[in-house]
């Protein structure tokens, strides 16, 4: 590669080689608050992705006992006492809806909180950092070891590091494909290599992705990946609670001594000794007193490492706090900052929330759990009988949902005198053929609709199919027309 | 590096020393971990080589470790599938085609057999779904020239109508009474019309009633009954119901009296096997019209 630079070189934005090498970051470690947070969040995430599949849950004998589990094979969804067939489908989208309005509520509460606590490129490169750090040591010790040539240590340091990454790696691929099946058998096949390929395919599939985002790419993700960043830039206002360098007390930065000096001549000088701590410690090799960034997730690790400095200094913490920029203002103008959480915008994002949650809430309560769909035949759209009657075939799917056997009688309204015959069901007495549906599975049957001439008075006439649950007495509809020659 | 290596002066990159009309090319390699990637594919390759086929030569080429060969995947997958099929068709084959419209199972298998074989052997001439056309019985009414249960369908497809080359072939012949001078011109108009009011279709005109009934008994009578409802032995149609294979209009009437009907169904036992004309069977006698 080429090292031997212009000087120039740096200010100019078109010339010089396009690729640039990533700079290599050594985050610090660092101790405080935010830093507990993290590692409570990162604790309770990673133990539901990985003990989630393992959870039970009893739905009696004929559906499947996971509490969480994504049956592709009978294209089923089980979410704890929710159950999703394919035609639920929307409820997804009401999940995206409310997961992107939250997002945004986050946002306009406390900015890209979102980034520094809880997205899984966080946890996970957290995770993996932790691990490099008890190998390798800390900052200066990665730089040093980096830097050095290549030695045994250095060599089994570097070798048990990659391989930890990849048994996490390995396990976040394992825990995955456990969601899309019983979760105790996979695992069962999975160690005796009875599993299905595409179950390895996965494991393999995931490893790779979480080895090299979690080890190798981390804060790239981040900046060159995500589209979060871009798309929070242009949500975001001055009344977020962001991390910020409160620069109205910081400036201007000063040793200990010369603020001293400074400050016993009467002249200004700020709390932030340049001391570098923040730019150290952070995840992504940014430097917070530069502003609000792109690269800035939001994670408070700077406001630790900016405490324990401060605080050593026998000076007021929180020279970098979650704080908004309408703040800093208020305070440069001598007034009081008031943080408003109840702001248009947030009663906006709760407000979208609540209707789209309530929205599905209603709809699981009061959802079917039998269903039908009717589908007219296209050839021939009606037959004429020896008798002169006309008669029109449908084929219909019989949907039920609960998990034990059900009947349904199919009857039809709308069309005078029309009989209907369901191929290989007998009719009963009343003429209402009566097709039984198995636990939590649909039945197609061949449906023959037969009507006098006399009772044809249009070309096309609207015709109501209706199955009734003879036990539970749910009744379920689906319109249709009768089609003919006219009258 | 070279020793002479030629610099950019702004970037501080080398050149690669190629120059055209003073514009000097920049040497920007790619990225190491691209280059590096497309180096180990080439190493890659090479296994390839070794294990799977891929060096043609004079008269063949190299098989490679592993002796694959994508005709042999095609080989098993087919004779996998052939075996999964005769499970289906072993179970078909045993039972008359009555058990099977009566065995949901098996109905369900031979319906799905029916269906594809329906489509590539039936619905030149029936249409698809079996709607039928003039000269071409439909299959989804309730009027069966020959009979409409599984069985008599079956003994329909295995030999055919009219088909001369099988002896077992259904024969039923509408004379032409016209043609061959049996009826005179007069007579058919008296016969059809006759017909018509019987099957109350309209475009009827006068006709004596004493001579229509001497001439139906005397010509028509013995295929189509007394009661002009047909005979299922001699495919002789109804002539009361309102299905008329060639037309119910004054002129079609008089036209089939004329010059006789004689359609044509292949006999299909020995072009479609056992299993696929039992299957068609349930098929067509599930469509709609099936007794």
């Amino acid at each position: 590669m080429n090292d031997v630079r212009h000087p120039d070189a740096e200010d100019t934005f078109i010339e010089g080689p396009l690729y640039a090498s990533a700079k290599r970051i050594y985050p610090q470690r660092v101790q405080g608050t935010y830093r507990q947070i993290k590692w409570a969040l990162l604790a309770f995430c990673l133990a539901v992705y990985y003990f989630l599949p393992f959870l039970r849950w009893d739905r009696g004998p004929n559906l499947p006992n996971q509490a969480v589990l994504l049956d592709l094979e009978n294209r089923r969804f089980y979410f704890f006492f929710i159950e999703i067939w394919p035609q639920e489908a929307y409820y997804f989208t009401g999940l995206l809806i409310i997961a992107a309005m939250t997002l945004f509520l986050l946002n306009s509460i406390a900015g890209r909180v979102w980034c520094g606590y809880l997205c899984w490129q966080t946890v996970w490169t957290d995770l993996f950092m932790a691990v490099e750090r008890h190998i390798e040591g800390d900052r200066r010790d990665r730089i040093k070891l980096d830097a050095a040539p290549w030695s045994v240590s250095k060599a089994v340091k570097k070798v048990s590091k990659h391989f930890i990454w990849l048994m996490i790696a390995w396990w976040t691929g394992g825990a995955w494909v456990l969601y899309f099946s019983d979760a105790p058998t996979l695992v069962n096949d999975l160690i005796f290599f009875k599993a299905p390929f595409t179950a390895y395919m996965w494991i393999g599939i995931l490893t790779f992705t979480t080895y090299i985002f979690a080890g190798i790419m981390r804060e790239q993700v981040c900046l060159y990946m995500c589209p979060w960043p871009r798309i929070q830039a242009a949500l975001t206002d001055d009344k977020a609670l962001n991390v910020t360098y409160l620069y109205d007390r910081g400036e201007p930065r000063t040793s200990v001594k010369e603020a001293a000096r400074l400050k016993s001549a009467g002249e200004a000088a700020g709390d932030c000794v340049d001391c570098y701590q923040c730019v150290n410690v952070c995840p992504t090799g940014v430097d917070i007193r530069e502003g609000s960034q792109l690269g800035c997730i939001q994670c408070g690790l700077c406001i630790d490492a900016c405490d324990t400095v401060m605080k050593k200094l026998g000076r007021e913490p929180r020279l970098i706090a979650y704080d908004t920029d309408e703040a800093i203002q208020m305070r440069l103008k001598g007034e009081t900052p008031v943080y408003k959480f109840f702001r248009a915008r947030t009663f906006i994002y709760l407000a979208l929330i609540s209707m789209v949650g309530g929205a599905m809430i209603y709809q699981l309560a009061t959802r079917m759990t039998a269903g039908i769909n009717v589908i007219h035949d296209r050839t021939p759209l009606f037959t004429p009988l020896a008798d002169g009657s006309i008669r029109n075939a449908y084929t219909i799917r019989l949907l039920n949902k609960r998990p034990d056997v059900r009947d349904f009688a199919v009857t039809i309204d709308g069309v005078v005198n029309a009989t209907i015959e369901v191929i290989g069901v007998p009719a009963t007495a009343d003429w209402r053929p009566v097709v039984t549906v198995g636990p939590d599975r649909t039945r197609e049957v061949r449906v023959l609709v037969s009507a006098p001439r006399a009772s044809l008075t249009d070309k096309s006439m609207p015709i109501v199919f209706r199955a009734s649950d003879l036990f539970a007495g749910e009744v379920v509809t689906e319109d249709d027309h009768f089609h003919g020659p006219g009258n | 590096m070279a020793a002479n290596l030629e610099r950019d002066a702004v970037t501080g990159t080398s050149t690669t020393g190629h120059e055209w009309d003073g514009i000097k090319e920049l040497n920007t390699p790619l990225p190491r971990w691209w280059v590096n990637i497309f180096y180990a594919c080439i190493i890659w390759s090479i296994g390839y080589w070794v294990v799977y086929p891929a060096w043609p030569l004079i008269s063949s080429h190299t098989t490679g470790m592993f002796g694959y060969s994508s005709r042999a995947d095609v080989v098993t997958e087919l004779a996998a599938l052939k075996a999964r099929r005769g499970q289906n068709a072993a179970a078909l084959e045993k039972v008359s085609v009555e058990e099977i419209a009566k065995n949901p199972a098996l109905a369900e298998v031979a319906k799905a057999v029916g269906r594809a074989a329906f489509g590539d052997n039936c619905a030149p001439c029936h249409g698809s779904g079996g709607v039928g056309g003039k000269g071409y019985p439909s299959l989804v009414d309730d009027e069966w020239l020959w009979g409409g249960d599984v069985a008599t369908i079956q003994t329909t497809l295995k030999h055919g109508i009219r088909w001369t080359n099988d002896p077992d072939t259904r024969i039923g012949d509408m004379m032409a009474f016209g043609k061959t001078g049996t009826l005179k011109k007069e007579e058919i108009d008296t016969v059809v019309d006759y017909v018509l009011s019987l099957a109350k279709l309209p475009g009827g005109e006068k006709f004596d009633e004493a001579k229509a009934k001497d001439l139906f008994a005397t010509n028509c009578a013995s295929c189509h009954g007394d009661d002009a409802k047909g005979n299922k032995d001699l495919g002789a149609p109804s002539l009361v119901d309102q299905i008329w294979l060639y037309g119910s209009r004054r002129a079609d009437l008089i036209e089939t009296v004329t010059n006789g009907r004689a359609g044509v169904m292949p006999a299909w036992a020995g072009r479609l096997d056992d299993v696929t004309i039992k299957s068609l069977a349930v098929y067509v006698n599930s469509l709609g019209g099936g007794k």
